[in-house]
C-alpha cells in the first residue's frame, strides 16, 4: 500500500485535459531537485570545499546599547592560525540598508560596528583564520571597551518622549514614511462611526519575535577567481538582491561578483538579509584566498533576523446586528536596531488591515519602530500574519461579546466584489463568502438560509 | 595531543587517514573523505541532519570524536544506492514528497534505514519515535512518516 499526504484524484481533472494541452493540474510532478536530495548529491554551499579555505568568525557585542570606547584585536592576531582581522575601516562602504535597491533611505546599518553597538550580538570584528577553531579562539580574544547607554526594548517606550535614540541615522525611533511618523490609511470618518455604533470594542494584541530556524544555518563561501572576480557560494534566498547589495558595499562593479546559489537548506524568510556575504568577500579580497563564513546554531538563534514582534490595538465600532461601522488599527512593528526589511513589512501590514471586511470608516496607523532588539526582517507573510492573528482574534471576541456565531459575524462583514476597500481599490474576485459557506458545510456548521444565500457577486 | 591514524570501513570501502585531535566523525567524513551527504545543522547533537550509521546504529556524527570509532563500519547516504538505482526508502521519499529543501533528508533517510533494518514492519508510532531526533523545518513530518511506512511496505512486498 502506498501512502500519500494528499492523494491526487487524476480522474477529477480528466475532462480539463481533454481537447487541449493543459496537463499539469491533476498530474504528479516530481520536484526537480528531489533526486539530488534523496541521494545526497544536492550541493549545498557548505558542500563546496575549495582548497586553502579560511574560516571567518565574528566578535560580537556583549551589550544591547553602548558606545565603543576601544577595540583591541592584538590578542586575536596572536592566536596561532589567525591570518587577519577586519574592522569597519576595512569595508569599502561600511554603511548600508538592503532595501536601498528600491530607494529606501537612509543607510542605517554598519557591516561592522564602528562607534556604537545597538543590539546584543552586533558584529564588531571579523577574525579570519586557517581553521574554524582558530577563528573562534581569535574572535574570543578581541577586547572591546564599552560605555553603556540606556537601552530601550519596548516599542511604545521607544516612541515616548525622552527615550534613548537607538539609531542616529534616523534621528528618532521610527521610520519616516513620506514625511509621516507611520504608514497611514484613511477612509471615511472613524469618529463618526464610533459615535453611531451600539458597541465600541478595543483590545490589544502582542506577538514575540519568531526565529525561522532553518536546519541549515546562514552562510557563504567566497572563492577568488583567477580573473579577479569573486565567486560567492551562498545559501541566500535572494541571489541577485545579495549580489547587488554586496557590490554596493564593496564599491565593486556588479560583474565582478558571481553568485552561485538557489540551493537553500530552509529559509522561511530568514535568508533574505545580506549579512554574511559582504564581509566574507572583503576577507577573500584582502587574503586572496577562499573564505567561509557560516553561522553556528547559537548565532542563528541570536543574531539572524527573526519575524518582527508586533503590538496591535484594534478599536471597532459595531452595530447591534454585528455590522462593523468603524475600525481603527494602531500597530507598532519592532524593527529592532536597524531597518533591514521591516519598513517594507510595516507597509504590508498597513496594506493588509482592516482585513477582508467591508468597513465604511477606517483609520490605520502602522509604525516601524527602532529598539535595541535583534533586527527583524522577513518571515513567511511578514507584516500580514500577525495582523491576521489580531484581526481574527478581534472578530472572535466581538462575536463572543455579542453572543453571535463567529462565522455569521464574518459573513455579515465579508467584502464582496465591487466593494470599496480602505485603500481606495474596488474588491475583485473576493470569494470569501463562498469559501466560508463551503467550510461551514464541510464541518457541519449550520447556517440559516439568509447566510447560505449570501453571495460575493451581489454588491451590498 | 597528537594526531591519530584512524581506519574506517565507509560504505564498504577501507579508509585510513590522519585525524587531528578534536576531529568529529562528521568532520572526517565531510572534510577528509569528501563525503558531504551528512550535513551540519547544529553541531550540537540536536538536529539529526548529520546522522550516519556506525555498525548499523544511527548516530549524530557531529558528536562522535572520530578516533572513538576507529575500526567501525560507517554507512552514509552516498553508499545507499551507489549504482544509481534508488532503494525503497529513497524512492518513497522521492515519490511521497518527503523532501523539500533536502537538508534534513540524508539524516532522515539513514535513520529510516536503521529502523527498517531492525524492524521491517514498524507502526506509525514506532516511525515517529525513530525520527524523534531528526528535525525537519519544511515538511511538517507527515510526508516523512508516510514515506517511511511506504518504504517498509515496498520492501516487504519486494
Ligand atoms: S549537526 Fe549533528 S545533530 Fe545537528
Ligand atoms: S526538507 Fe527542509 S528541513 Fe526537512
Amino acid at each position: 500500500m502506498s501512502y500519500r499526504l494528499s492523494p491526487i484524484d487524476t480522474q477529477y481533472f480528466a475532462p480539463d485535459h481533454e481537447g487541449d494541452d493543459f496537463t499539469v493540474i491533476g498530474s504528479v510532478v516530481t520536484r526537480s531537485d528531489a533526486l539530488g536530495h534523496v541521494t545526497g548529491r544536492t550541493e549545498f554551499f557548505e558542500d563546496v570545499r575549495p582548497s586553502g579555505l579560511l574560516h571567518l568568525k565574528m566578535h560580537r557585542s556583549t551589550r544591547h546599547h553602548a558606545r565603543l570606547a576601544g577595540v583591541d584585536s592584538s590578542a586575536a592576531l596572536a592566536v596561532p592560525g589567525v591570518v587577519r582581522v577586519l574592522t569597519g575601516a576595512d569595508i569599502p562602504n561600511n554603511l548600508y540598508t538592503p532595501l536601498k535597491l528600491i530607494n529606501v533611505e537612509p543607510d542605517d546599518e554598519p557591516i561592522l560596528a564602528v562607534d556604537k553597538v545597538r543590539y546584543l550580538g552586533e558584529p564588531i570584528v571579523a577574525v579570519v583564520a586557517e581553521t574554524e577553531a582558530a577563528a573562534l579562539a581569535g574572535a574570543a580574544a578581541v577586547r572591546v571597551d564599552y560605555v553603556d547607554l540606556p537601552p530601550v526594548f519596548d516599542v511604545e517606550e521607544a516612541l515616548a518622549d525622552g527615550a534613548p535614540i537607538v539609531n542616529e541615522y534616523h534621528g528618532k525611533n521610527y521610520f519616516t514614511y513620506e514625511g509621516h511618523h507611520c504608514r497611514r490609511v484613511r477612509l471615511g470618518d472613524v469618529d463618526a462611526g464610533f459615535a453611531e455604533a451600539d458597541h465600541v470594542f478595543e483590545w490589544r494584541y502582542q506577538s514575540s519575535p519568531i526565529e525561522q530556524a532553518p536546519v541549515e544555518t546562514t552562510g557563504c563561501t567566497v572563492v577568488p577567481q583567477p580573473d579577479g572576480r569573486l565567486r560567492i557560494h551562498s545559501d541566500t534566498q535572494a541571489c541577485f538582491f545579495t549580489l547587488d547589495n554586496t557590490a554596493l558595499i564593496l564599491e565593486s562593479d556588479f560583474n565582478k561578483l558571481r553568485i552561485v546559489g538557489g540551493t537553500v537548506g530552509g529559509g522561511f524568510g530568514g535568508k533574505v538579509d545580506v549579512v554574511v556575504e559582504p564581509v566574507a568577500c572583503v576577507a577573500a579580497m584582502v587574503t586572496g584566498r577562499p573564505v567561509k563564513f557560516v553561522y553556528g546554531r547559537h548565532e542563528e538563534m541570536q543574531v539572524s533576523s527573526p519575524r518582527a514582534a508586533e503590538r496591535i490595538y484594534i478599536k471597532d465600532g459595531v452595530l447591534a446586528d454585528g455590522r462593523i461601522v468603524a475600525r481603527q488599527v494602531t500597530a507598532y512593528i519592532d524593527a529592532g536596531a536597524y531597518s533591514r526589511h521591516t519598513p517594507y513589512g510595516t507597509t504590508k501590514a498597513a496594506a493588509h488591515f482592516p482585513g477582508p471586511y467591508t468597513i465604511p470608516n477606517v483609520r490605520i496607523d502602522c509604525h516601524c519602530v527602532y529598539t535595541n532588539r535583534t533586527p527583524s526582517s522577513a518571515m513567511r507573510g511578514f507584516g500580514v500574519t500577525i495582523g491576521d492573528f489580531a484581526l481574527e482574534s478581534q472578530m472572535d471576541r466581538i462575536a463572543r461579546e455579542l453572543g453571535m456565531d463567529p462565522l455569521r459575524l464574518r459573513l455579515k462583514n465579508a467584502y464582496r466584489d465591487g466593494d470599496m476597500k480602505a485603500h481606495r481599490k474596488r474588491a475583485e474576485g473576493t470569494a470569501l463568502i463562498e469559501v466560508m459557506q463551503k467550510a461551514a458545510e464541510l464541518v457541519g456548521h449550520e447556517l440559516p438560509d439568509e447566510y447560505r444565500r449570501m453571495s460575493s457577486l451581489e454588491a451590498r | 595531543m597528537a594526531s591519530k591514524i584512524v581506519t574506517l570501513r565507509v560504505n564498504d570501502r577501507e579508509e585510513e587517514f590522519l585525524a587531528r585531535p578534536g576531529t568529529t566523525l562528521l568532520g572526517a567524513l565531510r572534510d577528509t573523505l569528501g563525503l558531504t551527504a551528512a550535513k551540519r545543522g547544529c553541531a550540537q547533537g540536536a538536529c539529526g541532519s548529520c546522522n550516519v550509521l556506525v555498525d548499523g546504529k544511527p548516530v549524530p556524527s557531529c558528536l562522535v570524536p572520530v578516533e572513538t570509532v576507529d575500526g567501525a563500519a560507517v554507512a552514509t547516504l552516498e553508499g545507499v544506492a551507489p549504482t544509481g538505482d534508488l532503494d525503497e526508502v529513497q524512492a518513497a521519499f522521492l515519490e511521497d514528497f518527503a523532501t523539500q529543501c533536502g537538508f534534513c533528508t540524508p539524516g532522515m533517510i539513514m535513520t529510516a534505514e536503521a529502523l527498517l533494518a531492525e524492524n521491517p514492519d514498524p507502526t506509525r508510532a514506532e516511525v515517529v519515535e525513530a525520527i524523534s531526533g531528526n528535525v525537519c523545518r519544511c515538511t511538517g513530518y507527515e510526508p516523512i512518516v508516510n514515506a517511511i511506512l511506504d518504504a517498509a511496505s515496498r520492501r516487504r512486498s519486494a
